[in-house]
């Protein structure tokens, strides 16, 4: 692995630019041609990194257009419903589809996955790069479908506007959505194998870190529930091309039944969201509070329970669809328990920071949002779990606040953590720890202000994809509207110092948090092959063989 | 294919990838990763078998009607050939663990001919259904369909007066049962398109093409009878277009046969392949009784 022989966690890290800088996965091969063609995860993850960020500007874009316009009651950016109507709908395919589900598991996932666990790579990387393919397919679909006007029908795509009233070009857009979730299934059928079969001696799976844990469950989710949303894309786009009928009601079809197949997997894809970020925040705190993780076993064995109860609480979405009382109480039941296993994690993450040495890190911050903004996420969700109360905060903006909570707050926030976290062992570049605080700082604030009042809103009967509104309601728009810009001075920021560590950021060492995964115990960024021999596997929540090293800024194996 | 067949001065066999340790690890991980991959296959058709047990416990008189359509004899014959087809199948992976290499290939060609051989019967099928006007969707052409009904009507109501009165329902004027209901009525809002049709059978008149020939038209034509067809070209269509990617690999695994690429050591392409080609064949063994052979 390094030219000079050294342990390159001892060694301090070379200058930029200082010849005898060990050979790694960056520097193994140069050209376009080695990037697009490479079987390498790790430039795969990169790829995906880089392709995800871009998608995220793009759905942000669409979010701030649709916030702008919310300034006001009537119009104010657009005299036309459509194109609000767009706005929203492109805002949440684009953040849905192409951001959030392929986002951990592609980004972070590709890249760690296999270091952590100790293996050379995944188990059929050629698969991986075909996967990572069709993700650029399918964005290309959506930009398609983009370039040919945008599509009105909200995310859903409820039919039987989608299929038959709608005088938007849905077809592309359903093409994309169709080729996106396989690169879904192909990675999440990777994961799972290379997860089964390629753990080193010693590597038993109850010594994985619960990174992998989290991967697993979502591949899991990602092989079973994915498949249904292909059938029904497919369904879809047989409706609105040739007008089949099986949704339209006018022909003797169901559109409820459109309902019932699109959240069979829409729910589960809420899991594929959050699990994957669970599994960064379970490192997160564990790493910066340098404390061993508390109920290891707990917090695997909720990551299936998560995964498996997530297939049977569909309904939650159509209460107000004309389900059955008794389909509407069993979902409702149902729907409590999912938190259980969600609260159970939480409980851990506290008991592990409880005597912890905490480290107010960048990526500690965002865990430590994640916590926060997951609480209320998820309480929320009991209150739309609740028949009773749901009838009066279905399709208000209740739901928008108790979804950005969770898909945002949660899942991308723990994206983000992780993204800090790995950016030294990606990069070998360090970013600006005082920037990162802020920019920290400005998302969490603007987020909460943002959506808390949206809850308020939605509790007074805000209607949710409403392009005008009464005046009641005008100065929760307006105080939401300031928190989103809040929100975007804070990537922006994110933006700058990340690009700015790429550019002249200080080298970082092999281990600048201290923790033990097998990931630290490689250079930054690492080598090629990643490991030369199956790596030595102990407890990687133990933090005491490791003493922090002033001069390289990070960790390195205490002696004696 | 892998970059790393030229170091290790030999070390470890040609098809042994750069991540892997052995070659069992690797025939395992890909086992189970096919495997994976034909459960996601399964999710995929049973949602679309979903949709057509919901449709159909909603509107059962449109299948009756419908399948009476499509002709069993070409459906048994294309679920004998895909059956047999598996059969060689099998026998080719066998092949390839035994090192019988010129088997192998031969089992591979008539697997693809089995193939081959559906397709055919399903472009005679799908051929015939559209020469009818019976496409799906909006394709539809009720108009031609209703002129066969009244041509039959006709040429029957000429037969019974030349044969006297002949005491049954066959005489009795279109209009009058285009009023009477098809039984069955699902309680869904009238469709704008599709009426109703006669109340008895009548013979297709003259329009016998070499293999259905003057065959019966079945009655009670109700409405919306077009959705059944809508619903078999997609649901054989998807399994057609599973049929064909199987003949893809069937074809590649061929070619790489005749190179000699498989043997005791390393057969799972084929082993992989042949678990594909079987479920391939179970999806159709689930198809032919749905849509063929329920009444």
């Amino acid at each position: 692995m390094s030219l000079s022989g050294a342990n390159p966690q001892t060694a301090p890290p070379p200058a930029p630019g200082a010849v005898g800088e060990a050979s790694n996965y960056l520097s193994h091969a140069r050209g376009p041609l080695s990037w697009l063609f490479t079987l390498d995860h790790k430039r795969i993850g990169v790829m995906y990194l880089v392709v995800i960020l871009a998608s995220f500007l793009l759905g942000g874009i669409f979010a701030m257009l649709v916030r702008t316009e919310l300034w006001t009651p009537g119009p104010t950016i657009t005299e036309n419903a459509t194109t609000y109507n767009k706005w929203f709908t492109l805002h949440g395919a684009v953040m849905i589809f192409l951001v959030i589900i392929p986002g951990i598991p592609a980004a972070l996932g590709n890249f760690v996955l296999p270091i952590m666990l100790g293996a050379k790579d995944v188990a059929f990387p050629r698969l991986n790069l075909l996967s990572f393919y069709l993700w650029v397919t399918g964005a290309v679909c959506f930009l398609l479908s983009l370039a040919m006007g945008g599509i009105d029908t909200g995310w859903t795509f409820y039919t039987p506007y989608s299929s038959k009233y709608t005088p938007t070009m849905v077809i592309p857009a359903l093409s994309g959505a169709f080729v996106l979730g396989f690169s879904s299934i192909f990675t999440g059928l990777n994961f799972i194998v290379t997860i089964h079969k390629l753990r080193p001696p010693g590597m038993t799976w109850f010594r994985m870190p619960l990174f992998l844990w989290g991967i697993y469950a979502t591949a899991v989710i990602q092989v079973l529930a994915t498949p249904v949303l292909g059938i029904t894309l497919l369904l879809l786009i047989m409706e609105s091309t040739l007008q089949v009928g099986i949704f339209n009601p006018d022909m003797g079809g169901d559109p409820v039944l459109m309902q019932h197949f699109f959240w069979f997997y829409s729910h589960p894809a809420v899991y594929i969201m959050i699990l994957p970020s669970m599994g960064v925040v379970s490192e997160l705190i564990s790493v910066h509070s340098h404390k061993h993780i508390f109920g290891y076993r707990f917090i695997a064995w909720s990551s299936i329970a998560i995964a498996m109860f997530s297939f049977i609480v569909w309904g939650h979405h159509m209460f107000t669809s004309t389900q059955s009382g008794l389909m509407n109480t069993i979902f409702s039941a149902i729907t409590f328990s999912v938190s259980i296993p969600s609260a159970i994690k939480i409980f851990n993450w506290l008991a592990t920071m409880y005597k912890g040495a905490i480290s107010l890190t960048t990526p500690m911050l965002y865990a430590l949002s994640f916590i926060f903004l997951f609480t209320i996420g998820g309480l929320t969700g009991l209150f739309l779990g609740t028949l009773s109360t749901d009838v009066h905060f279905h399709d208000t903006y209740f739901v928008v606040a108790h979804f950005h909570y969770t898909m945002m707050g949660s899942a991308l926030i723990g994206m983000f953590g992780g993204i800090h976290h790995w950016w030294p062992k990606i990069t070998g570049r360090l970013y600006s720890e005082f920037w990162g605080r802020i920019a920290c700082g400005f998302v969490f604030v603007g987020f909460n202000i943002t959506f808390f009042t949206q809850f308020v809103m939605g509790s007074q009967g805000m209607p949710r994809r409403y392009y005008n509104f009464v005046e009641q309601y005008t100065s929760y728009h307006q105080v939401s509207t300031i928190g989103s810009y809040i929100m975007l001075v804070g990537f922006v920021i994110m933006g700058i110092y990340l690009m700015q560590s790429l550019v002249n950021g200080r080298r970082a060492p092999a281990n600048p948090w201290g923790g033990n995964s097998l990931e630290w115990h490689c250079t930054s960024p690492p080598p090629h092959d990643n490991f030369a021999s199956p790596p030595q596997v102990g407890d990687c929540y133990d933090y005491r063989g490791w003493e922090y090293d002033r001069e390289i800024e990070g960790y390195v194996p205490r002696t004696a | 294919m892998s970059h790393d067949q030229q170091h290790d001065g030999g070390q470890h066999p040609a098809h042994l990838q750069h991540h892997f340790d052995t070659s069992l690890q690797q025939f395992e991980a890909g086992k189970l990763g096919m495997w994976l991959f034909l459960a996601t296959e399964v999710l995929l058709f049973g949602g679309l078998f979903c949709a057509y047990s919901i449709y159909r416990g909603n509107h059962p008189e449109i299948f009756h009607y419908g399948h009476q359509f499509l002709d069993k004899i070409l459906g048994a014959t294309n679920t004998v050939i895909l059956l047999a087809s598996s059969l060689t199948m099998a026998l080719a992976v066998r092949c390839a663990q035994i090192d019988r290499k010129g088997r192998l290939q031969l089992f591979l060609a008539l697997t693809f001919l089995g193939g081959f051989g559906f397709m055919v019967i399903k472009y005679v099928e799908y051929s015939h259904k559209f020469h009818e006007g019976l496409f799906p969707g909006i394709g539809f052409d009720y108009e031609e369909l209703m002129r066969k009904e009244e041509a039959g009507r006709r040429l029957r109501a000429d037969e019974a007066n030349a044969h006297g009165s002949g005491g049954d329902a066959e005489g009795l004027p279109v209009a009058e049962i285009a009023s009477a209901a098809p039984r069955e009525r699902s309680e869904m809002a009238d469709a704008p398109r599709g009426p109703a049709g006669l109340a008895a059978p009548v013979v297709e008149g003259g329009h016998g093409d070499g293999e259905e020939g003057g065959h019966v038209l079945p009655a009670n034509r109700p409405e919306n009878a077009h959705i059944f067809f809508s619903i078999y070209f997609m649901m054989t269509g998807l399994h057609g277009i599973h049929v064909l990617a199987g003949m893809a690999i069937i074809a590649w695994l061929f070619f790489r046969a005749r190179k000699g690429h498989f043997g005791r050591e390393y057969f799972t392409p084929v082993d992989l392949g042949g678990l594909y080609w079987h479920l391939v064949d179970l999806i159709w063994i689930y198809l032919f009784p749905l849509l063929y052979l329920i009444e």
